[in-house]
């Protein structure tokens, strides 16, 4: 399934980092979760939006967010996330790492 | 830790609502694909193309939906229990085919982990002793195997050698010649008979064998007329104190005497079981190492236990030594040649071989399970290829197939293992309650963890096994062209795979029934031997004296008295004493003949009885020539002896016994006044020595006193009437002792006995399996060739051709099978000569036996599907295409 990749490719476990980061907004289901993604990367991150479930669900397993059906704006049946405390604690984890990281690709990069 | 614990929890709710959650999962990115759609459609594309754009977009919803339940379960996880679910179902469709494979499993698994258990316990496990690979078995060296006087030693030679070794720890001893049933306890409830073994001081000390409750025998309680004291058994200290806590230092009355409790032992340690199989001990005493017991000549079993770093054989060399010098500065005592083994060797090594055997067999009723059920399985095989070529076609991978039938056959084996661990802990069970046989350590026999472990290992090789052959066949061939044809159909690589198969099991059969049939005759070789008595109709009660009777006199008339009310029932045809039976315990004395001068290695020796008259009658011994004792030989009277036949053609080659003197040690000189036919005391297999018998109203050296009876009343009858009669004399005389000869027998026979009867329903099993093969094959082939058999019917063939036909492929199969198993066998039989008794181990009856037995199973498996196909309708087989 190589094909398609992302615009620009997610780093790596980013995915997970920037679900619950939206989810800070209020609960959401799969499909509002992708758009904002894109609208507030300005289009550059585009996810494969399948690829959002497994996240999902890996995200459920953890306990960092819960799922709950509900009905969509539309009148749609949809699965609803919100973040749960433990969601929120692993959120600012995660925040950090990335900080990190990119903060350390930054030096590399400046220093050349 | 928590969090772990919460994962682990909501993993659980998922897999208990899998299929829910997968459904809703699936809903959900369904949703979202049409959000998408309509979010295009809405931009102003149209809608078909909206759709396609959306699905490239939102990439393999399948593939998603699967990576998500990844999450939650693992990919194989999923596929095994997919695997499984599938299985149950087939097998339940088949529920036949399923238990009968089960069933054969189970017995196979059933019967290696049961002798698997006894061989653990056997050979393998060490003896329930404290560091026992350290103990060791001391003997005197002896020409004739079972000589009991031989074996053991003398007190004072033993302290000697107990004084001067370097290489022991320490050495300890018990009476060997303890009797069974030797002392009678008395108060608290009826009076019994129990057993009682004299033992050294250390001797508990020595095996690591803790009091449960009170303390070890003092040092003042091993004189020469100390006080008196005893351990008990576990098992007495439940039985007749109620599990008294408070028992130690307690009297109780042993033989009308008080004597004190010392300790109790732990449930763990049986005597009997190491030292005495078959018997059961009761009670401990102390046996005083003194001057006194000295002169009572051999009479001491031997147990070392080795100093750290000290091999065997520097033992038994240093011990070599020993005895040459402790012999020279004894002239006068009995000598010493110690004969060192390992105590574990000493308590298994005569069953070594045949456990061993047992092992092989086990392990080849296995194999045959094995190749039946590969059989079985493959034969399924073939009726299922179609359904294999369909699941390939729909996408299984190949792997996935052949993981499907190595599934199907662990599930298999693994009920048949779970059944046959139910199976061992039943036979293992029985096994430790087979109290009448002389086999050691059998109580102590059980499935252990090592045991389940095994059964364990036997299931999963055993799935392998036999999964192997079909999951191969998949691996091997074009499954397509299975989907073409149409039927089930069978390669020719396929037939022949199952035709060796079959082979192969009769072979392993043959090698079975080949061993079994060899031990069976050995068997009934043995019972058939001339043991000197008819044991038939014959019984003996223990009836010793009471203590009160300790003049020679008084006992002698306690033996008239005893011999006259039992002579005056109706019913007996004949009563005598003795102080031991045959087959039992035994001693011997040195018997030259008067005049004689005999080098030490030539000094004529033999098994002695004191006996009253009628003993020999009661007996059914035969007297040759002379004449029985009668209750006038008495001490006033002339000493007298019986003699048997081989010490009378030892002593007077050619001559008339009758007349002659022999030396004796208890009353000197003594003539003898009969002789009589040999009587095998110490086994059946064993050729009688010399034996010679003294009056018992002439020799007061004897320990017990059995009183035969020889009746053809019921037993029940004649004990309850010996009761009545002995007891107004007798009034100690404990209930119930009254056993038929045959018993002495039975237990003599009992180890032989053991593993013929568990070789030969190995061999019955192997047969049935083996028969099962053929018919399997046999009738599969003649269900492949049902086309084929209309065609020549239609032709002119007449059912008996059609028969005969089916009747020589059998034949072929089974021929082939019995070559391979015939020369295997006969180079196999070979080791069991050690077992064997009057049959050679190529003993032509048992080979045409086992061959006509084959021939016959299988002709039995071969006709009846080849009834089967003579009756077939050429019609209807031609019809069905």
């Amino acid at each position: 399934m190589g094909k398609q990749k992302q615009k620009a490719d997610l780093l790596p476990g980013t995915l997970d980092m920037l679900v619950l980061k939206t989810l800070t907004r209020g609960h959401l289901h799969g499909y509002a979760i992708a758009q904002l993604i894109q609208q507030l990367s300005e289009d550059v991150l585009s996810i494969e939006e399948g690829s959002l479930y497994p996240a999902l669900q890996r995200l459920e397993l953890n306990g960092w967010i819960d799922g709950e059906w509900g009905v969509s704006a539309n009148n749609r049946r949809a699965r609803f996330y919100t973040l749960t405390p433990e969601g929120r604690k692993q959120l600012n984890v995660e925040r950090e790492r990335y900080r990190q990281f990119t903060g350390a690709i930054a030096r590399v990069m400046g220093t050349v | 830790m928590n969090a772990t614990f919460e994962r682990l929890r909501r993993r659980l709710r998922y897999w208990l609502h899998q299929s829910e959650r997968q459904r809703l999962m699936q809903e959900e990115m369904q949703l979202h694909l049409e959000a998408m759609a309509v979010d295009l459609i809405a931009g102003g594309m149209p809608e078909q193309e909206a759709r396609a754009a959306a699905r490239r977009k939102f990439g393999n919803l399948m593939l998603k939906s699967e990576e998500s339940r990844e999450t939650w379960i693992a990919r194989w996880m999923s596929d095994a229990a997919q695997d499984l679910r599938y299985t149950l179902r087939t097998l339940r469709r088949d529920t036949g085919f399923s238990i009968l494979t089960i069933l054969i499993i189970a017995l196979g698994i059933g019967a290696s982990s049961t002798v698997f258990s006894v061989l653990n316990t056997l050979l393998v496990r060490p003896l329930p002793f404290k560091d026992a690979q350290k103990l060791v078995w001391i003997a005197n060296k002896t020409k004739e195997e079972g000589d009991l006087s031989g074996q053991t030693l003398q007190v004072s030679l033993f302290l000697d050698l107990r004084k001067h070794n370097k290489s022991f720890l320490d050495i300890a001893a018990y009476f060997a010649f303890y009797g069974v049933g030797d002392t009678v306890l008395t108060g608290n409830g009826e009076s019994e008979r129990l057993s009682n073994v004299p033992v050294s001081q250390n001797f508990f000390p020595l095996l690591g064998v803790q009091p449960q409750i009170g303390r070890y025998f003092s040092p003042e309680e091993c004189k020469w007329n100390g006080p008196k004291a005893v351990m008990l058994s576990h098992g007495l200290w439940e039985r007749r104190f109620g599990s008294d806590p408070n028992i130690a230092g307690k009297p109780i009355t042993l033989d009308g005497q008080a004597v004190t409790v010392a300790g109790v032992l732990p449930a763990s340690f049986d005597f009997g079981s190491v030292f005495a199989p078959g018997s059961h001990i009761d009670l401990f005493s102390p046996f005083p190492l003194s001057a006194e017991t000295d002169r009572w000549g051999n009479t001491l079993a031997l147990v070392g236990r080795l100093k750290p770093g000290i091999s065997l054989q520097r033992a038994q060399a240093e011990a070599s030594v020993l005895g040459v010098q402790i012999t020279k500065a004894h002239p006068k005592k009995n000598g010493i040649d110690p004969k060192i083994v390992s105590l574990s060797q000493h308590v298994a090594g005569k069953l070594r071989l045949p456990l061993i055997i047992l092992a092989c067999a086990v392990g080849v009723v296995m194999l045959i399970v094995c190749a039946n059920l590969s059989n079985l399985l493959l034969a399924r095989t073939a009726a299922r290829q179609q359904e294999m070529a369909v699941r390939e076609a729909v996408g299984a991978g190949r792997y996935r197939l052949i993981r499907q039938l190595l599934t199907e056959s662990l599930v298999v084996t693994g009920c048949g293992a779970i059944l046959g661990a139910a199976l061992a802990i039943l036979a293992t069970r029985g096994i430790t309650h087979l109290t009448a046989f002389n086999v050691p350590l059998l109580s102590s026999v059980r499935v252990d963890t090592g045991a389940l472990g095994f059964t364990l290992l036997v299931a999963v090789i055993t799935g392998v096994l036999i999964g192997l052959a079909p999951a191969l066949q998949v691996a091997i061939r074009p499954l397509t062209a299975s989907l073409v044809q149409r039927g089930s159909s069978e390669t020719r690589g396929q037939t022949s795979v199952r035709g060796v198969l079959v082979i192969s099991e009769i072979a392993f059969a043959c090698v079975l029934l080949v061993c079994a049939g060899l031990l069976i005759r050995s068997f009934l070789h043995v019972l058939d031997v001339n043991m000197g008595f008819q044991p038939e109709t014959a019984a003996s009660l223990r009836i010793d004296p009471d203590r009160r009777f300790s003049t020679q006199p008084q006992q002698n008339a306690y033996f008239d008295e005893a011999l006259r009310r039992v002579r005056t029932m109706r019913g007996v045809e004949a009563a005598g004493l003795a102080d031991g039976l045959p087959l039992g315990h035994n001693r011997s004395w040195g018997s030259p003949a008067k005049g004689q001068v005999y080098t030490p290695d030539n000094y004529p020796v033999s098994f002695v009885r004191v006996v009253s008259d009628g003993y020999i009658k009661a007996m059914g011994m035969s007297l040759r020539e002379g004449r029985d004792f009668t209750e006038r030989d008495t001490p006033k009277s002339k000493q007298v002896i019986i003699i048997n036949e081989a010490l009378a053609r030892r002593l007077w080659p050619r001559q008339n016994p009758i007349g002659q003197i022999i030396q004796g040690d208890c009353g000197g000189d003594r003539q003898v006044v009969g002789v009589v036919g040999d009587v095998r005391h110490i086994a059946l297999e064993q050729g009688s020595g010399s034996e010679m018998y003294i009056p018992i109203r002439q020799c007061q050296d004897w320990g017990t006193l059995d009183l035969v009876v020889r009746s053809r009343l019921p037993i029940a009858v004649l004990a309850s009437s010996l009761d009545a009669q002995l007891r107004p004399i007798a009034p100690d005389l404990p209930k119930g002792g009254l056993r038929p000869l045959t018993d002495l027998v039975d237990r003599a026979v009992s180890p032989r006995r053991f593993i013929v009867m568990l070789l030969g329903g190995f061999a019955g099993f192997a047969l049935v399996l083996a028969s099962l093969g053929i018919y399997g094959v046999i009738s599969y082939s003649v269900g492949r060739r049902t086309q084929e058999i209309g065609v020549r019917m239609a032709l002119g063939a007449s059912t008996g051709t059609v028969q005969r036909h089916i009747v020589t492929q059998t034949l072929a199969l089974a021929a082939a099978g019995m070559a391979a198993g015939i020369v295997v066998a006969l180079g196999l039989a070979r080791w069991l000569s050690g077992m064997l008794f009057g049959v050679s181990y190529g003993d032509p009856l048992t080979f045409l036996g086992t061959a006509a037995v084959l021939l016959a199973v299988a002709l039995f498996a071969g006709y009846l599907p080849a009834r089967r196909a003579s009756r077939i309708d050429p019609i209807v087989a031609l019809r069905v295409t």
